[in-house]
């Protein structure tokens, strides 16, 4: 073939599939909208699932989220710091960064099934605290891996300055290194927040779902991505509505978190 | 009268997204089969003129060419600038080859590196790539180092290696013109020195063009020298009259080293 | 806090991910114990998913029909999603106007952000019946599962492969630009071979994801236990029959579900290593 043809050929498909890609956001993002808006009512969050509304469940799936975040943000940030400034890029160093970044991409069903054996089986029921755990699991190698590239963007002189400056170490590390690396460090922790506030599969049989408000964490435990998940796929409009109204709520949510991200870190690129 | 092989004539530049012109009213004429050297301190435009002379501006949108550079290339006298269609600006690229400063191998063998611009250029023949190939790399003064390994990556080779199999495979592109945009710049002094022989030996066929910040270099290879500065052709001649007795105070403060 | 705590406790936390991962590792295969001793590898030929209704403690397991489903629907996700995602890395590097770049980078990395029960909502009620009414079937099953789960790991895949092809040198492509190539020749003869890795290691990777992934799927494939004859045939997989029953299984049967989560997470584990070590291996900076 006429090797002009085949360049535009191949040209005008590799446009063709980023259309195609936009498309598809574009497609679903107008289907959420336009389902999700005309099926929000006030009522829609100031009712708990039981009377029809999903306050209970952004509380649950927040308060799950939330404190997933604090404790898998310290862990992930000092084993990012671990790896990056105390480590000396040793075996083990590159063992564990390694599997950190594996775990990233476990699937996340199988992290639920793994929660369940432990905190949900031995005590018979299921428990706000496994779902916290389940999303911990899945969000602490985000943050290291974040820290880690973040740290590893600071210039070494910073630290010999600091040092030279007679700095010990780890107020170095905190009060200069980290610093330095904040904006990146946020923005991770921002993208994964996001990233786990809507994750369905762990949740399935570690928090599982509960209808009324509540904020006991050692029974079953509402959340909003395993309602979506129900409600879609029960036969009556109503909770169809419920559904999409959620999930119009909950991308909303994750986009605008997602761009925020990504406005903080403008200028980095 | 001189036998010329490209000129520019009232050429500017423009980048893109820039108001003010980066090149003005350059008129250079380049001498077939010798060797034309630009030098002038960082940012005065040789490069930008070197690659406006096979149009590897192009890559880039929005860059305006102003003005006339015309090759004498065997079709005759062409203006490069009024190349509008891809497959003319190929045949361009193929008339007129490019070094760059840092040696570009592709990520291929030997061999493949060398035959790659004739496949392009639509040399099936197995018998004729191969003798090809071999005069290239003979021409380039890698043959002996390269004849028995012509399979293996070309990435595997030393720097000064890899800058004389860039130039094999441009060579054999037969070329009318190369543009060496400071091709020793990243090398060591012996391959800069190899380098230099072997572009100094390429002029019995090609015309060729050099960009260097190496006053040495341009001395010791050119026969004819451009001194530019901010954008502006400002001396040409032969090399020794620019090295030796040069008509503007600029040139002489610039090869004296006052300033640059 | 001192030195020496502030020290031992990175060290701590630094630790606490490969314990996470053995621990994974170990608890799945406990649990599974039972099923890998009764069935042994003739569990992955089996297709009978059998409780004995008295008996917890007897039945027959074989997890054939979710391993097949998992493999031809993460099939048909790869054979339309690899060559979109190429399109549009391409399409990112080497053929937007400086002003789309951004756009169409933030759109597709949106497109990432969208959680996977949002896809899965959606493919069931927008796109499953265009299916349908296309290419015939039930609307759910394989190919609507692999439509789906291929619209989830484009971008994913585009993402990783834009960043491969973004470190090829400017000069190296100017160089065979320089001697006549046409676009698509320097894509293909020098783009390509510089970011192979890069962009096997993101093929690699958008592969396990589609492997794990749940909800879009749970919505989409089906969720029955039957081996597919056809294309549009409704089938499960091993996350979607983990979602659906793992939590009512008993005895013998979620031993045998421990054993298909185990099967998941090893082969997963292969993969994600693969890609990640020998394809994307890390330059430590």
């Amino acid at each position: 073939m006429n090797r002009l043809l085949l360049n535009k050929i191949i040209l005008v498909l590799s446009t063709l599939s980023a259309v195609v890609g936009i498309s598809f956001l574009f497609w679903i993002l107008a289907t959420l909208t336009y389902k999700g808006v005309s099926s929000l009512h006030i009522t829609t969050f100031t009712n708990d699932l039981v009377e029809g509304g999903i306050r209970n469940l952004l509380v649950g799936q927040f308060t799950m989220a939330i404190v997933a975040s604090i404790i898998a943000v310290p862990i992930g940030m000092f084993a990012g710091i671990w790896l990056r400034e105390y480590s000396n890029n040793s075996k083990l160093a590159s063992v564990i960064r390694n599997l950190s970044d594996v775990m990233m991409s476990a699937p996340s069903i199988v992290i639920g099934v793994f929660v369940y054996a432990l905190f949900v089986a031995p005590f018979g029921s299921y428990n706000g605290f496994a779902g916290i755990i389940a999303l911990t699991i899945m969000m602490i190698p985000i943050i290291i891996s974040t820290t880690d590239n973040m740290l590893s963007l600071v210039p070494k002189e910073l630290r010999e300055a600091g040092i030279a400056l007679g700095g010990s170490k780890h107020k170095i590390i905190m009060q200069i290194v980290v610093k330095a690396a904040k904006v990146g460090i946020t923005t991770g922790v921002l993208l994964s927040f996001a990233r786990i506030i809507g994750e369905t599969a762990p949740l399935l049989f570690t928090s599982a779902n509960n209808q009324f408000f509540t904020m006991d964490l050692t029974g079953q435990f509402p959340s909003l991505t395993v309602s979506i998940y129900n409600l879609a796929t029960y036969p009556d409009e109503a909770s169809r509505e419920l559904a999409w109204a959620a999930s119009f709520v909950l991308t909303a949510f994750v986009l605008i978190i997602n761009l925020t991200g990504r406005y903080m870190t403008r200028n980095k690129k | 009268m001189s036998n010329l092989i490209m000129e520019t004539k009232d050429f500017n530049f423009t980048y893109a997204g820039v108001d003010a012109p980066s090149l003005k009213n350059i008129n250079l004429p380049i001498e077939k089969n010798k060797i034309t050297a630009m030098i002038g301190p960082s940012g005065c435009g040789k490069s930008t003129l070197l690659r406006a002379m096979n149009r590897i501006h192009d890559l880039y949108p929005g860059n305006k060419y102003e003005g006339e550079i015309n090759l004498y290339g065997t079709k005759g006298k062409e203006n490069i600038l009024d190349l509008k269609k891809e497959n003319d600006l190929i045949s361009l690229r193929q008339q007129v080859g490019m070094i760059f400063q840092k040696p570009t191998p592709f990520p291929m063998s030997i061999y493949d590196n060398v035959a790659y611009g004739m496949k392009l250029a639509g040399v099936k023949n197995k018998s004729e790539l191969d003798g090809r190939v071999e005069k290239a790399l003979k021409d380039a003064a890698i043959w002996n180092e390269t004849k028995d390994r012509m399979n293996t990556s070309a990435l595997g080779m030393s720097g000064g290696q890899q800058q004389r199999l860039c130039i094999a495979r441009a060579v054999a592109l037969k070329p009318e013109v190369m543009l060496f945009d400071e091709p020793t710049s990243a090398l060591d002094p012996i391959s800069t020195g190899a380098i230099e022989e072997l572009i100094s030996e390429l002029k019995k066929d090609v015309s060729v063009v050099i960009v260097t910040h190496n006053m040495q270099q341009a001395s010791r290879l050119s026969d004819y020298t451009a001194f530019m500065y901010l954008g502006d052709l400002i001396e040409y001649d032969k090399t020794d009259t620019i090295f030796m007795n040069p008509n503007e105070k600029l040139t002489e403060d610039y090869i004296t080293g006052r300033f640059g | 806090m001192g030195g020496k705590l502030f020290k031992n406790f990175s060290f701590f936390s630094a630790t606490l991910s490969f314990f996470i991962l053995i621990g994974i590792f170990s608890i799945l295969f406990t649990y599974a114990q039972d099923s890998i001793r009764e069935f042994g590898f003739d569990f992955l030929g089996s297709e009978d998913w059998e409780a004995d209704e008295d008996d917890e403690e007897i039945g027959i397991f074989g997890g054939y029909i979710p391993v097949i489903g998992t493999m031809l629907s993460t099939l048909i996700a790869m054979v339309i999603a690899t060559p979109l995602a190429m399109g549009i890395a391409i399409f990112l590097t080497e053929i937007a106007h400086k002003s789309l770049i951004k756009p169409v980078s933030i759109a597709i990395e949106l497109l990432a952000a969208i959680p996977s029960i949002i896809y899965g909502m959606w493919g069931l009620f927008y796109f499953a019946p265009i299916v349908q009414s296309t290419v015939g079937g039930q609307g759910v099953g394989l190919l609507t599962a692999g439509i789906v789960l291929a619209i989830m790991i484009i971008p994913f895949m585009a993402a990783i492969t834009r960043d491969a092809m973004n470190t090829v040198p400017d000069v190296l492509k100017e160089s065979a630009y320089a001697m006549g190539a046409t676009k698509f020749e320097v894509i293909k003869d020098v783009i390509m071979p510089y970011s192979k890795g890069g962009i096997i290691g993101s093929i690699i990777l958008a592969l396990g994801r589609a492997l794990g992934e749940t909800m879009a799927v749970a919505f989409l494939i089906g969720s029955v236990m039957a081996i597919p004859s056809q294309i549009t045939d409704p089938t499960t997989s091993i996350p979607v029959l983990l979602a659906n029953n793992f939590a009512e299984a008993q005895g013998l049967e979620m031993s045998s579900m421990y054993y298909l989560a185990l099967i998941l997470f090893v082969v997963s584990f292969a993969l994600i290593s693969v890609a990640k070590f020998y394809f994307l291996r890390q330059k430590v900076k």
